[in-house]
């Protein structure tokens, strides 16, 4: 079959280096979302050209895995846990309070890139709980208030 | 011979061959195990869970559709725990499935409310949890609900595997799961071709033809409006199966209904279909002959396929007959011939296809050259699902209707004509005629048997003079690649060519198994519908398009001849390359 797509360079040589091995299609994309941050759908068009594999069967590895993200990561990574100790201790709060601060949902990154919301589990923290990250840094027993400061101050930058 | 295998369902002992599974083996003790996700067409996906049994000696349920028969097995089809246990599955389905029957394209016609019906399912069991997910209905053809959709995989299954085009996909995972165009865009914009074999084979609402019937009650209402109407040679061979009848032919019964609902003058697309393989065998002579374009040929009556090499075999273009469909030639005639004959204006005309097949719908706009009469050729395409609908909505008593003829010179058709419906049949009409343009004379026996029947690649020899011809017939998307690959590979080691003449239908048994044909389709009911067109071309007096005489007449009146300026204006068209993925 024939399909008409850009290629770029990076991807064929990738591809080139995987083009023999069986499974080759997760460790391709493995790469691609560890260079990008994510699978841009221009990538997975010339992906799905050199390897002769249909968009469709792309796509159903890449939203079956999540590992794989098909949106370009936010600059900031926010990570609020929520597991059973953070749970308990208000996380659920936070969460609300980042999405009505920011106006995304989980997963989803701001308009202008700068952050990205990520609900996870137990961050090994416990005592500190409700705990949540932003980029490495862990920030503990974090109340509703403090969330408009913390996240200002990754603006200044 | 494959081994023979001796168990007992239900305490009834039976002898099946080995490798038979328990669903089929039920069959021949007159037991019937209900099924959601199973088709006949497809392999098993057991993904709904209907059909459990128990067998003896495990304390496992064991799906009957994938599990084969085994040496002494006794296997229990139905107990108290089994049918409550179904009755859970269908249950937990409802729970994500609107329950909105009433206003559904599917009501009284939909598999899940089949079997919520007889498992006398009245109350609301579990919660309901709906997922919003946005319908898409950017095809103009085929709608897409998936709020609807029970994650059965049919469709997806027919998309990928029967039909080779991926344009449909389950995506994410778990209760997230949902059916989506390839790389989640609109369907338009994915490598569907428009065939609706998913609409064909999907259980419930979630995949349904554009409903246009609206449209056309609104032009029947219009008196400023010359309504006229064609139908399809597959057509006539399905239309029963609403009514109760599998395999009869209602060609003339046709005609009188189309009149009572109010159509000013009734066609048949088997008089273009005579027209088609004049044009076709003519290209294929001057093929043949004068060498000037390349063989193979290749039949181009089916807008699915067109699409479907438009965007993945782009270098078959210049293989490509110019010519149009037939209805596209009916739809361009009556607006040229058949309105200066009569002496109406063509901007009152709205013509009506009625169509085994979704793609049609498509088809009408899909270039330039569907609009030859200076108006766009066909106004509006009915599948014959959507004529059952307004057949009963006109409250006509079709199996008493007295029969009526169609309205010359567009409804008049030899045996050629009409055998279009079945896969093979352009393939046996076109070498009908092109025989006698080649050697001068007609064939003493004009049936190819070996361009009929269901098997997926159907090759033969067939002798035209002293030349003989190779010819190719492939139905079911998933069956062109292997033809295609013949061409190209005698094409780049210079070989001889592997075949002539090829045609291809989308649908697997051509238009008789269109998507927009009545639903459970099967290989046997296949067999009967193609069986019904054959006997109509075995009871023609004429047999030949080149012989209908008012195929000559069309060309001493108005096209002069085959391949004549006129025609390539008004009955040809183009091919271009498009891209399969438009986002």
């Amino acid at each position: 079959m024939e399909r008409h797509t850009l290629l770029t360079d990076e991807v064929k040589q990738l591809v080139e280096r995987w083009k023999d091995k069986e499974g080759n299609l997760i460790m391709i994309l493995h790469e691609i979302q560890n260079h990008h941050g994510y699978v841009p759908r221009q990538v997975a068009l010339d992906v799905s050209a050199l390897l002769d594999i249909p968009l469709a069967r792309i796509y159903e590895v890449l939203t079956f895995y999540n590992y794989f993200k098909l949106s370009a990561p936010g600059k900031h990574r926010i990570s609020v846990c929520m597991g059973t100790a953070c749970y308990l201790k208000g996380a659920p709060e936070l969460i609300k309070e980042i999405k009505n601060i920011l106006h995304i949902e989980e997963g989803q990154t701001t308009k202008d890139g700068n952050f990205q919301l990520n609900v996870v589990r137990c961050l090994g923290c416990c005592g500190l709980a409700p705990v949540m990250m932003i980029d490495d840094k862990v920030y503990g027993k974090v109340r509703k208030q403090d969330i408009m400061d913390i996240l200002s101050s990754y603006v200044k930058e | 011979m494959a081994k023979v295998i001796k168990a007992k369902i239900n305490g009834i002992l039976l002898r099946v061959p080995e490798g038979t599974t328990i669903l089929e083996a039920a069959k021949q003790v007159q037991i019937k195990i209900p099924t959601l996700c199973k088709h006949p067409d497809l392999e098993p996906s057991a993904s709904c869970g209907i059909c459990i049994v128990k067998v003896k000696g495990s304390n496992k349920m064991l799906r009957a559709c994938c599990t084969p028969l085994e040496e002494a097995m006794e296997v229990i089809t139905h107990d108290p725990e089994i049918v409550e246990i179904r009755r859970t599955v269908i249950e937990l389905i409802l729970s994500n499935h609107p329950n909105d029957c009433l206003k559904c394209a599917r009501n009284n016609n939909c598999e899940l409310q089949k079997l919520t019906a007889d498992f006398g399912i009245n109350a609301e069991s579990f919660p309901q949890f709906l997922r919003d997910i946005p319908k898409d209905i950017s095809t103009n053809a085929v709608d897409l609900e998936p709020q609807k959709c029970i994650l059965c995989g049919r469709c997806v299954h027919v998309c990928q595997n029967l039909q080779d085009v991926w344009a449909l996909s389950f995506l994410e995972r778990g209760i997230h799961t949902r059916i989506s165009p390839a790389g989640d865009i609109q369907l338009a914009d994915s490598p569907c071709v428009k065939c609706g074999q998913c609409s064909a084979h999907c259980p419930t609402g979630a995949i349904v033809e554009q409903d246009h019937t609206a449209r056309v009650w609104e032009a029947l209402q219009d008196t400023e409006k010359y309504c006229v109407v064609q139908i399809a040679p597959a057509v006539r061979a399905s239309i029963g199966e609403a009514f109760g009848y599998t395999g009869r032919n209602f060609t003339k019964k046709l005609y009188a209904l189309l009149r009572r609902l109010g159509f000013k003058a009734v066609f048949d697309t088997n008089f273009a279909a005579d027209v088609t393989i004049m044009e076709e065998a003519s290209e294929f002579e001057e093929r043949l002959l004068k060498a000037e374009k390349p063989l193979p040929l290749i039949t181009t009556c089916c807008p699915s396929w067109v699409d479907f090499m438009e965007k993945f075999h782009t270098d078959m273009i210049e293989h490509f007959s110019s010519c149009k469909s037939p209805h596209e030639i009916l739809g361009v005639l009556s607006k040229t011939y058949y309105a200066q004959k009569n002496k109406i204006d063509p901007a009152k005309i709205v013509m009506v296809s009625i169509m085994p097949c979704t793609s049609k719908k498509y088809e009408i706009s899909r270039s330039e050259e569907m609009f030859a009469s200076g108006y766009q050729d066909i106004d509006i395409v009915l599948c014959t699902r959507e004529l059952a609908r307004m057949i009963k909505q006109a409250g006509i008593d079709f199996e008493n209707l007295p029969e009526e003829e169609a309205d010359s010179i567009l409804g008049e058709y030899s045996g050629a004509g009409v055998i279009f419906g079945a896969t093979g049949g352009v393939m046996e009409a076109a070498l009908r005629t092109a025989h006698y343009f080649i050697c001068g004379k007609d064939l003493k026996n004009v049936e190819f048997n070996q361009v009929r029947g269901l098997k997926g690649i159907k090759e033969a020899e067939i002798e035209i003079g002293a030349k003989k011809i190779r010819v190719a017939v492939a139905h079911g998307l998933s069956n062109v690649e292997f033809v295609l690959n013949k061409v190209r590979q005698a094409k780049r080691d210079n070989l001889a060519l592997p075949y002539h003449f090829i045609e291809v239908m989308a649908c697997p048994g051509g238009c008789i198994g269109g998507g927009g044909q009545p639903y459970m389709v099967t290989d046997e009911l296949r067999i009967k519908r193609a069986q019904a067109l054959y006997e109509d071309d075995a009871s023609k007096q004429i047999r030949f398009s080149h012989q209908n005489p008012y195929i000559k007449r069309l060309y001493e009146e108005f096209l002069e001849k085959p391949l004549s300026q006129k025609s390539h204006q008004l009955l040809h068209t183009r091919y271009k390359a498009r891209p399969t993925y438009r986002k």
